[in-house]
């Protein structure tokens, strides 16, 4: 059984539909890449499987045993009150509660996992620091560190590098393909076509026409091509 | 010196204090969470709900009113977090219903059914709480003890999810967290926290009593954990110097502590201005 089945979502706001049906399934090991272009709801789609807001129609199963808890989420904003006091640390081992249970207290190797995380995203440094008073691509990385001490099997981010220099976004990009590598499963919405058909292996692109495929199938077809060269005309 | 020296030996006031510490520790423990969360209205709603349940309980002539104000509170907390969570504009209307609401059915009912000789003294006492933290009874003393209790372990026992929660609640929704239990554990708890408060400083007061400490962490320092640990700090300090100098002067109780605690915010809040200026 697939990790997740999408079964005739149909994605909306208080069930006015904003897409046509979707159908697609990730498997353990995929590397997909959602894009498509602003409003076409791709942060509703990702929203959608996370449960937090409910479909018009339409079915997401977890299969393959997966749980709630073994799920990393990067949201594409994230509103923080203002003068909320919250030290970087605590944000980034705040990840860590998804498999805490009822424990109350935080054990050596959360913290590791975190500080591991932590260095990964270069932000060693503004361990103590508070969040509030990052800059946004600063914020992005707690963020990112706080997502990867979060996900056991399966890690959503939307628009990871949004925001993030030139250098932190190729790591960026190795690091998520190292841990595709050891086995995680990764859904990535991104605008960066040219990473998605260097790293996906599969794409969902969501729009007026919905398609789902493979890489190379991507790359062959209409919509993919069309797209591919449009982005890299402005680009 | 000596005053001061002669009431401490007075049980009375030796309960008093014990009581008021264990208020002052618990209240300024959720202060952020409640500030943060936009709970500072359904705190400020529930104390009028608190004092309407008082109410009732005196005119039926409970001798423990604890016992009716207690689940009261506690339900009106859930059902108003309930609400509050669907739909956001309408929760607030509701909060600002039932509290207007239950303010005005409690004084209602004291008007009519009060056999005592001094009505406005009473209903000022419930509202500003002079003097009812030095009558409490040991059973009352007991009582508070338990809970307050229960507050700091459950506190203690999921303060990292608190943190969590209420930090990004989105987030801890989509790692699988129980989030709508966990709100309804804090609605629990502030509930039982002013309960309790309303006996230091009457149900006018509670909104200072939690919030003041922790608005005044929050000028001088960053972290969840830091401002929290202040937060008790300035709240057990604010808390005593205001039952001390009202034991001394005579001054009514609750109105004495809430006017520390905004001293304490006033110089909390200008020594994060100076150090902010010297930083920046
Ligand atoms: N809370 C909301 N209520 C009603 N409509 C909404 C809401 N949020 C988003 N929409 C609409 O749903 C559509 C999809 O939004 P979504 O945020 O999913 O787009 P997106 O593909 O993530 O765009 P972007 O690339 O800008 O992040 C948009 O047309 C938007 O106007
Ligand atoms: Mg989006």
């Amino acid at each position: 059984m697939a990790l997740l089945t999408i079964k005739e979502l149909v994605l909306g706001y208080e069930s006015r539909a904003i897409l046509k049906p979707i159908d697609f399934q990730v498997n353990k090991g995929d590397y997909l890449f959602i894009v498509g272009e602003n409003g076409s709801g791709k942060s509703t789609l990702m929203r959608t499987i996370l449960h937090l807001q409910p479909p018009v129609s339409g079915q997401v199963i977890m299969g393959d045993g997966l749980k709630a808890n073994e799920i990393g989420y990067l949201p594409q904003q994230t509103l923080v009150q203002r003068d909320f006091p919250a030290s970087v640390t605590e944000v980034v081992l705040s990840g860590c509660q998804a498999h805490a249970g009822l424990r109350p207290f935080y054990t050596k190797e959360d913290r590791e996992k975190a500080r591991r995380a932590m260095e990964q995203m270069h932000i060693t440094e503004l361990a103590k620091r508070c969040y509030r008073e990052l800059s946004g691509g600063q914020q992005q990385r707690v963020l990112l560190s706080r997502a990867l001490c979060a996900s056991g099997k399966l890690l959503l981010l939307d628009e990871p590098v949004s925001g993030l220099d030139p250098k932190v976004t190729g790591e960026m990009y190795d690091l998520i393909g190292e841990l595709h590598e050891k086995g995680l499963t990764v859904i990535m919405i991104s605008h960066d076509i040219s990473a998605a058909v260097r790293y996906a292996t599969h794409i969902l692109h969501i729009g007026e026409q919905v398609l789902f495929a493979t890489n190379e199938e991507y790359r062959r077809s209409e919509i993919g091509r069309a797209f591919l060269k449009e982005v890299n005309y402005n680009g | 010196m000596d005053k001061l020296w002669m009431y401490l030996q007075l049980p009375m006031v030796q309960r008093a204090l014990i009581v008021s510490t264990l208020i002052a520790f618990c209240s300024a423990l959720l202060g952020v969470t409640l500030v943060l969360k936009r709970y500072s209205y359904i705190g400020d709603g529930l104390s009028h709900v608190a004092f309407g349940a008082m109410s009732v309980a005196a005119v039926v002539g409970l001798t423990n009113e604890m016992v009716l104000i207690l689940p009261v509170t506690v339900i009106c907390a859930i059902l108003l977090l309930r609400t509050g969570q669907n739909t956001k504009i309408k929760g607030d209307a509701l909060i600002a219903m039932v509290s207007v609401g239950a303010l005005a059915i409690g004084y209602l009912l004291m008007n009519i059914f009060s056999t005592s000789s001094n009505l406005s003294g009473d209903v000022c006492t419930t509202l500003f709480g002079s003097t009812s933290i030095l009558t409490l009874s040991v059973s009352e003393v007991w009582l508070c003890v338990i809970l307050s209790v229960l507050v700091f372990i459950g506190f203690l026992f999921f303060y990292h999810k608190i943190f969590c929660v209420t930090f990004d609640e989105s987030f801890a929704r989509a790692v699988g967290m129980k989030v709508d239990l966990y709100h309804l554990m804090i609605a629990v708890m502030i509930a039982v926290i002013i309960v309790l408060a309303m006996n230091l400083v009457g149900s006018l007061l509670i909104s200072a009593l939690v919030i003041f400490p922790a608005l005044s962490a929050m000028r001088l320092f960053k972290s969840f954990r830091d401002v929290t640990v202040f937060a008790v700090i300035m709240s057990l300090i604010c808390t005593l110097t205001g039952i001390l100098v009202s034991l001394l002067y005579s001054t009514p109780v609750g109105s004495t502590i809430v006017t520390v605690d905004a001293a304490g915010f006033l110089i909390c809040f200008f020594v994060g201005k100076i150090r902010g200026g010297v930083r920046a």
